[in-house]
């Protein structure tokens, strides 16, 4: 019986006995969300080759394939994930990403996994072996099913093959540094963003402002000028963007420590762009040109959450010992019932990663 | 139409003009008179909308003047249980828009206030019925603009281009409607306020802004969209490339993407539109050429001197027997003039053209060509042919005389056909026109029982009533199995070798 058949088997049983499954790829995200329960369905399984198109601009792979190995059959045609997903540890899946819909540092410039995503194959919560979207990049028949999956943590179906777009890596970068405080650093971001530079990602932290320019040699050097900075040699800047990135740099090292150490609370707060800082106590690092700003603090759940919300976004408890408050932001009252009716719609028994996103789905 | 239509459907023409009284009267109660029409020679300017083969008389059209209204139509609906057609400008191809017989046709054309331009943001908060092309006028003096550009982009609106998630000549480097929205504000079924997506990048919980865009009028209804907007490009230079034959100018636009260019629009015409456009624009297309491509870069001046170099070299090494660049603003709207108009001029040689919208594998183009050619002869009809060939998204126009009952059957048998060719080379029925009634039985052709009955399930997830535009996008079983052809699987799982011609 080949791989997707047992999974197809498992969830047939699994819904028959009205038995909760925990979907689980490389388990590099097992802290990501709420608390995964339930008997073990293991995608890492679900291997092969990727399919690769490097003139579709596409690339189909088995969900339980190593992200990292992906990336390397990508680069071998000069192309890549230009969402830059993070890879915890080295056994990140291809299905993990997608079913987590975590992006990198170029996110703000480059769109999201969801963006990326084309197609998907999935078990539903009935053991339904589905597709929706395909290998192409426009496509709108039908609902776009493989979007809502992107990012759903695994409650609507288990995903069994991806498609994704993927993009010509850039033939220049350059990567700049600035002194100054938050507000400077955001000033200066929107003010670039409103001309034609190849503004690809940036970070702030302790004082620093790092800016990436991705593009063609002539755009790269002329927006270097433009910018201005101080310029960063190339071998240390893609090692501060794979850190940044992978979560290992040493913002995110203090915040585990502090997690560790002072029950602390990692918040990923998801904001308009051109929010101000928000003053909250705690360590802080602004990336997405301002639109993503991670925050490890001891300050109440509640306080992280108002503040996020006064300026229109939303805060996830990102990592944390405990999530007493939920790792999401609550859902306003027509958009939760919408979720539920979603989750029976894909799971009517509710055995997929029960939980997993929020209490109930 | 769609197999069953509500039961309601069958009754005569007395009982329908009891449930027309009963709409008009409950719906008087929350609009002005002159917002509610539902005398016959007030309702046929909606009967239909650009895909004018099917016509349908709503029970009444709503016309309501601000968001409450909105609500009180959508609530006095949802009470009576008539079922809402949503639209906008009406330029749809697919028949998103065709009102439903015993249903209320709800036009937002009216709401049309850009509400906000934030430059430092980025954003643009528009009401539904903005047109697309009024986004980048308002946004052009802070030198930004709105990437997605559908050729009606002077006419249609921005809750059009949501529900069907329009793309345009851009859409390859700068993404679909879906990658430039950023929160759409809306109602349910029942009329209840509702906001998808955010002023952030993302939301909490399931991304049900991704849902939405492209669903046809049949989750929410749209009442206010935040888009994004870009900075737009210094400059942008066209070149014009001529083949002798399709299958080098397929290679070239392959080998545009292997060398690591993605070009702001890359277009193709065979020889056939290319003479009917030259015939209508005069711009000087070479009219030997068996195909032609457009190639764009936009950027700064240097990178695209850079990329413009880049493109014309990798179009001579695959034996383009022409190259010709844009050496100013004027001409390179010229170039373009051709391709913006291959409607229209298709219009000219020919009655009637029937405009097929599928996306293939970019790999396929000549295949698919030559396929269509073979099918020329078949059917004995002509087919004049335009690509978005750097997304492979084909618009063959079929040329007929839809008052030539065989003629309008051959044209509908030759299209079914290229649609199943499409399907079965990995791509799909529609690229950016939308299902809506036209494209039902070719759904049965790329979906599977289980999957069409789970889509069934998403829209009952946001419209438990099946009150939003019923009858579209998804096909009953009865129409699949009257339909009599297979699902053609598409390969995702098994890779198999793609056909060739």
């Amino acid at each position: 019986m080949d791989a997707i058949a047992a999974i197809v088997e498992q969830v047939r049983a699994a819904h028959a006995a009205g038995e909760p499954l925990r979907i689980r790829g490389g388990g590099s995200k097992d802290f990501y969300g709420e608390a995964p329960s339930g008997t073990l369905l293991d995608t890492t399984v679900l291997t092969g080759e990727a399919d690769h198109e490097p003139t579709e601009l596409v690339v189909t792979a088995p969900a339980g394939m190593r992200l990292v190995e992906l990336e390397a059959q990508l680069a071998v045609h000069g192309q890549c994930l230009a969402f830059e997903p993070p890879r915890f540890t080295p056994a990140t899946t291809v299905g993990g990403m997608v079913a987590a819909g975590l992006s990198g540092p170029s996110r703000a410039a480059a769109g999201s996994v969801r963006d990326h995503v084309l197609g998907i194959s999935m078990v539903s919560g009935t053991g339904e072996l589905l597709q929706f979207g395909g290998r192409v990049i426009k496509n709108v028949a039908g609902y776009d099913v493989s979007r809502i999956v992107a990012g759903s943590l695994g409650i609507l179906g288990v995903l069994v093959e991806v498609s994704l777009k993927v993009m010509p890596r850039a033939p220049a970068e350059a990567t700049l540094r600035f002194d100054c405080k938050p507000a400077e650093a955001l000033a200066m971001l929107h003010a670039w963003g409103q001309r034609p530079l190849p503004l690809d990602a940036s970070a702030w932290w302790n004082g620093n402002l790092i800016v990436r320019l991705r593009g063609s040699e002539a755009a790269v050097a002329e927006g270097a000028t433009v910018v201005g900075g101080e310029p960063i040699a190339a071998p240390d800047a893609a090692a501060f963007w794979q850190s940044l990135r992978d979560h290992s740099d040493p913002f995110f090292v203090a915040a585990q420590e502090a997690i560790d150490d002072h029950d602390a609370t990692l918040w990923r707060l998801s904001l308009p762009a051109t929010a101000p800082p928000l003053g909250l106590a705690g360590d802080e690092l602004i990336g997405w040109h301002g639109a993503e700003r991670w925050l490890a603090t001891a300050l109440p759940a509640a306080d992280v959450r108002a503040a996020a919300a006064t300026v229109g976004g939303h805060a996830t408890a990102f990592r944390a010992r405990a999530k007493p408050a939920g790792a999401f932001a609550p859902l306003a009252p027509p958009l939760a019932a919408i979720h539920e009716r979603l989750k029976r719609a894909f799971d009517p028994k509710g055995i997929l990663n029960p939980g997993r996103l929020y209490p109930g789905l | 139409m769609n197999a069953p239509l509500p039961a309601a459907a069958t009754r005569t023409a007395p009982d329908r003009e009891r449930r027309q009284a009963e709409v008009v009267a409950a719906l008087g109660r929350v609009l002005p008179a002159h917002a509610l029409l539902w005398r016959r020679e007030e309702t046929v300017p909606y009967e239909c909308d650009g895909l004018t083969a099917y016509r349908e008389q709503p029970l009444a059209v709503a016309l309501p003047e601000s968001e409450r209204q909105v609500a009180d139509v959508l609530a006095t609906c949802h009470r009576l249980e008539v079922p809402v057609v949503a639209r906008g400008a009406g330029t749809g191809l697919s028949g998103g828009a065709l009102p439903d017989p015993l249903g209320v046709t709800l036009s937002l054309a009216k709401f049309n206030k850009i509400v906000a331009i934030d430059p430092k943001a980025r954003t643009a908060t528009v009401q539904s019925g903005v047109r697309n092309l009024a986004i980048s006028e308002a946004a052009a003096p802070h030198r930004l603009f709105y990437a997605p550009d559908p050729s009606s982009q002077i006419a249609c609106t921005i809750g059009g281009n949501v529900a069907e998630n329009s793309g345009g000549v851009h859409c390859l480097k700068y993404g679909l409607t879906l990658h430039n929205v950023l929160k759409v504000r809306g109602f349910t079924a029942a009329g209840e306020p509702v906001t998808f997506g955010g002023d952030a990048l993302d939301a909490p919980g399931l991304d049900l802004l991704a849902a939405v865009i492209g669903s046809e009028g049949m989750l929410a209804v749209i009442f206010e969209v935040t888009v994004r907007l870009l900075p737009m490009p210094e400059t942008a230079r066209c070149i014009m490339a001529s083949f002798d034959d399709v299958r080098h100018a397929g290679d070239a636009v392959a080998a545009i993407i292997a060398a690591g260019i993605i070009p702001a629009g890359l277009e193709m015409m065979d020889k056939r539109m290319t003479a009917a456009v030259e015939s209508f624009v005069h711009a000087g297309y070479d009219l030997d050429a068996a195909a032609i491509l457009l190639c764009e870069s936009d950027g700064t001046a240097a990178a695209v001197e850079h990329e413009a170099q880049r493109m014309a070299d990798v179009l001579a090494a695959c034996n383009a027997t022409r190259i010709e660049a844009s050496e100013n603003e004027a001409q390179r709207l010229r170039f373009w003039s051709g391709r913006k108009n291959a409607f229209p001029a298709s219009g000219r040689i020919s009655p009637d053209y029937m405009c097929m919208d599928s996306t293939i594998p970019r790999r396929c183009l000549a295949d698919m060509l030559t396929a269509i050619a073979a099918m020329e002869a078949k059917h004995e009809l002509r087919c004049v042919n335009v690509f978005h060939a750097g997304d492979g998204n084909l618009h063959p126009l079929i040329l007929f005389d839809a008052n030539d009952a065989d003629e309008l059957h051959r044209a509908e048998a030759f299209g079914a056909e290229i649609l199943e060719l499409s399907v079965a080379m990995g791509g799909t029925v529609t690229g950016e026109h939308g299902v809506g009634v036209e494209k039902l039985s070719s759904m049965c052709v790329q979906f599977s029982p289980a999957e069409r009955a789970q889509m069934e399930a998403v829209k009952r997830a946001f419209d438990p009533g099946g009150r939003l535009n019923p009858g579209k996008v998804i096909p009953t079983l009865v129409r699949c199995a009257e339909y009599g052809r297979m699902h053609v699987k598409r390969g995702l799982l098994a890779f198999p070798e793609l056909p060739r011609f």
